[in-house]
């Protein structure tokens, strides 16, 4: 790989001699742009040297250099490492060109900067707060912003011990005070001018047609049972069919990076679990393979046996688990659903005997993972995946795939082509089901992944009937991993070095990222040698997958909106962070 | 291919579960339902038919890892008075990720020094996330994780900060929930005790 970021920077900074810096700094890497040469690199980078995919828009407040970054982390959708750019303005007054003309699915990465950080994009077609509520004061993942429950800028907190003389947060804080508003507001008075502003600012289409008819805008969700949590689409309809779609999400919100911030490295893995919460097993290994690039540590064998493992088995249990819930939006009500539960339950089983917890597993640690595989759930592992799982994945098959209803709901619904699908940077199986034949873990193989023999699924429809197609065969897949793992699992330590509960971690930064069930997952992590991380940043598979919703759903019917949300498979939890 | 063939399909394999079910119940006549070995048959990865555990009546036995609400360790003396393991070091309450665990350090009233047992020691159960560090990270084997889940009360005020009496469970307790984990640990230690006194002799 090194060899190959060779060949990039000559080449990149033979074209723009003058322009491009590399990163210097210890720890750091990649090339550093000024904000007004940024959309010529940018588009230089995508037609010129293939870098067509931009996986991840972040930002980072250096404070103590009065900086904002920038960071882009550019692929190539034939495969291969990553092209960091990274642009620098000033913190007072942070404006930085978009590059979603270019690139689409910047829109709600960098609407997200701008919510969390505060970077101003210019030209970004619609740069409203995504995350936090309209009415929300400041910007909250900036160093000197604080939380209404501030206690100390970094855990552990001193209040705890030698002198812990316990009290309730909301015992400090009474729960009127418990918000932060701007000077003046009063929530009483307040009504949400944006959502009329929202509203005017759809697509409608211009009727030739003599009838007079009205384009209704219909709010779907937040509370809809549909939705697969709380989440918002406004759509506009002429008639039954859909002329525009926003959608509208944060109501979960948590500002898991700021938490993550305050948290020391170790003290963020039980937090990973709550973002995909279905697949909380793959969310810990992105993380713990960004922060071991950090600190240069390699588990031994046998953890990336397991890892592997644990992460096969949450790829299956997602799948399944999205397939039964395709089902249930398409009105199988339940049914199906439940057969998947029931395998779901099984594996469940299992991570609760290896980590102690069904969902929030907390498995993983820096250089290997929490315990060893006990014999008799291994025996257990070998049983389902031998006998049982194949078996009642070749029932659902033969159930479903042939369905009238599911192919007649399902097929040409949602197309999502792929030029487009790698314009807004989707991932997973909406970009397989494209016809994409990108996979990180053959694209830019991480852990023991390249020891293996399988096969990346691709579909060439991008409609809902091909995504469904795709995890069925996906899941084959993940099946044909993990009998080549129970063959060759070997004994041995599970973790590297002396379990510690401060690690260090020196300063830098790295970009983990590894093909979750429902996408590319990455952690972003910046360290400046402290316990805690400077900035800890999520690229959330579902949330740029919902980019493309909106394209999606353009002249399908309202019934097939629900649906189609249903095929991006999307989790609020990641989605909110 | 025939239409209307898929949805028979679906509706064959549906009810293929349902008569699965009550050819199960035959089989395995009145132990299938209310008993150890029933719950035991119906979440292994060979069942067939129905699959429902039906809480509360029946209870999923949990594995021993598994892990709910901390509680600390005591020994019984030989008068049955309660030596708790804990020494008050603080490691699990600066591990702890929503930093729920509150300690007070015992001082000695005479020379003020620090005495290795915690006068007071809450967790707050509201905020508690049950992610095991404290266990995992405790040097003294003092603090583990429980297994009891049924805990809800009425009054979250009154009751969801577990104080040093709640927490306080005894090693027997333990050794009965974690078998496997008790053995181990009960061995490092006498291992780590004869260390110490074969190390001790031949200075005295």
């Amino acid at each position: 790989m090194s060899e190959q970021v060779g060949v990039q920077s000559s080449s990149l900074t033979e074209r723009f001699p003058e322009i491009i810096l590399p990163d210097s700094r210890t720890g750091y890497s990649g090339f550093l742009v000024k904000p007004e040469n940024l959309v010529v690199v940018a588009q230089a980078l995508r037609d010129e040297m293939g870098y067509d995919y931009l996986s991840s828009v972040t930002g980072v407040d250096y404070l103590p250099e009065n900086k904002m970054e920038v960071v882009y982390h550019f692929y190539r959708t034939i495969g291969g490492g990553a092209l960091v750019l990274k642009t620098q303005v000033d913190r007072e007054n942070p404006v930085v060109p978009s590059l979603t003309p270019l690139f689409p699915g910047a829109e709600f990465q960098e609407r997200e900067a701008w919510d969390l950080l505060g970077i101003r994009f210019a030209n970004h077609p619609d740069l409203r707060r995504i995350l936090t509520w309209e009415g929300f004061h400041g910007h909250p993942l900036r160093k000197d912003w604080k939380e209404p429950f501030f206690e100390e800028e970094a855990k552990p907190f001193k209040s705890r011990w030698p002198e812990g003389h316990v009290y309730r947060a909301e015992d400090k804080n009474p729960f009127h005070d418990n918000l932060q508003y701007p000077a003046g507001f009063d929530p009483e008075q307040w009504s949400p001018e944006t959502d009329e502003l929202l509203y005017a600012g759809l697509k409608r289409v211009d009727k030739s047609d003599d009838l007079l008819t009205e384009q209704v805008v219909v709010n779907l969700g937040p509370q809809h049972p549909s939705t697969h949590g709380v989440f918002r689409m406004v759509v506009v309809l002429d008639g039954e069919t859909v002329v525009d779609l926003k959608p509208i999400m944060g109501y979960l919100h948590r500002n898991h990076e700021k938490i993550g911030e305050r948290n020391t490295f170790l003290q963020n893995m039980p937090f990973t679990d709550r973002l995909d919460y279905v697949c909380s097993m793959s969310n810990n290994f992105g993380y713990a393979l960004a922060v071991e690039k950090l600190m240069g540590i390699q588990p031994p064998e046998r953890a990336e046996y397991i890892r592997v493992m644990m992460a096969e088995l949450t790829r299956f249990l997602n799948h399944i688990f999205s397939i039964g819930f395709l089902l249930n939006d398409l009105g199988a009500f339940f049914t199906p659903m439940l057969y998947a539960l029931e395998e779901r339950e099984l594996i469940l089983d299992v991570f609760e005997a290896v980590s102690g917890s069904r969902m929030m597993c907390n498995y993983f640690r820096f250089g290997g993972v929490a315990r060893d595989i006990p014999v008799e759930v291994m025996e257990k592992i070998r049983k389902l995946v031998f006998d049982r799982l194949p078996r009642k994945l070749d029932e659902m098959d033969y159930f479903i795939t042939n369905n009238e209803i599911v192919r007649g709901r399902c097929e040409g619904v949602g197309v999502l082509t792929a030029e487009r699908a790698i314009a807004l940077s989707a991932s997973g199986p909406v970009l397989r089901a494209s016809g994409v034949a990108y996979d990180v873990r053959r694209a830019d193989p991480y852990s023991i992944y390249d020891r293996f023999e399988f096969d990346i699924p691709v579909r060439y429809n991008g409609d809902i009937y091909d995504r469904y197609l795709l995890r069925l065969e996906e899941m084959r897949q993940s099946l044909r991993i993990l009998r080549q793992v129970l063959k060759d699992i070997p004994d041995g330590p599970i973790l590297s070095g002396k379990p510690q509960y401060q690690v260090r971690v020196p300063a830098g930064e790295s970009y983990g990222r590894v093909e979750g069930p429902k996408g590319e997952l990455g952690f972003y992590v910046v360290s400046n040698g402290k316990p805690n991380p400077w900035r800890y940043h999520v690229r959330a598979p579902t949330f740029i997958n919902l980019t493309s919703l909106a394209e999606m759903c353009r002249g399908q019917k309202i019934a097939d909106v629900v649906t189609i949300l249903g095929s991006i498979d999307i989790v609020l939890g990641e989605v909110d962070r | 291919m025939i239409t209307g063939s898929g949805i028979l399909r679906g509706l064959w394999t549906t009810f293929r579960h349902f008569i699965k079910t009550y050819l199960e119940d035959l089989r395995s006549g009145k132990k299938r339902y209310f008993t150890t070995e029933g719950i035991e048959l119906r979440r292994s990865p060979d069942v067939e038919g129905i699959f429902t555990i039906q809480y509360p009546e029946e209870k999923l036995p949990v594995p021993e890892e598994f892990r709910y609400i901390p509680f600390l360790v005591y020994d019984e003396g030989d008068n049955g008075e309660k030596e708790i393991r804990c020494t008050s070091c603080g490691i699990c309450a600066k591990v702890c990720p929503p930093q729920c665990i509150w300690i007070v350090r015992t001082n000695d009233p005479v020379t003020g020094k620090p005495i290795p047992q915690p006068k007071e020691f809450y967790i707050d159960v509201d905020i508690c996330m049950n992610c095991g560090f404290c266990a995992e990270f405790c040097p003294f084997d003092a603090i583990k994780m429980d297994h009891d889940y049924e805990i809800a009360s009425y009054d979250r005020f009154k009751e969801h900060i577990f104080d040093l009496e709640r927490l306080s469970k005894p090693a027997s307790y333990y050794a009965q929930i974690r078998p496997t984990n008790f053995m181990r640990e009960e061995a490092a230690r006498a291992e780590k005790e004869a260390q110490k006194a074969a190390a001790r002799k031949p200075a005295s």
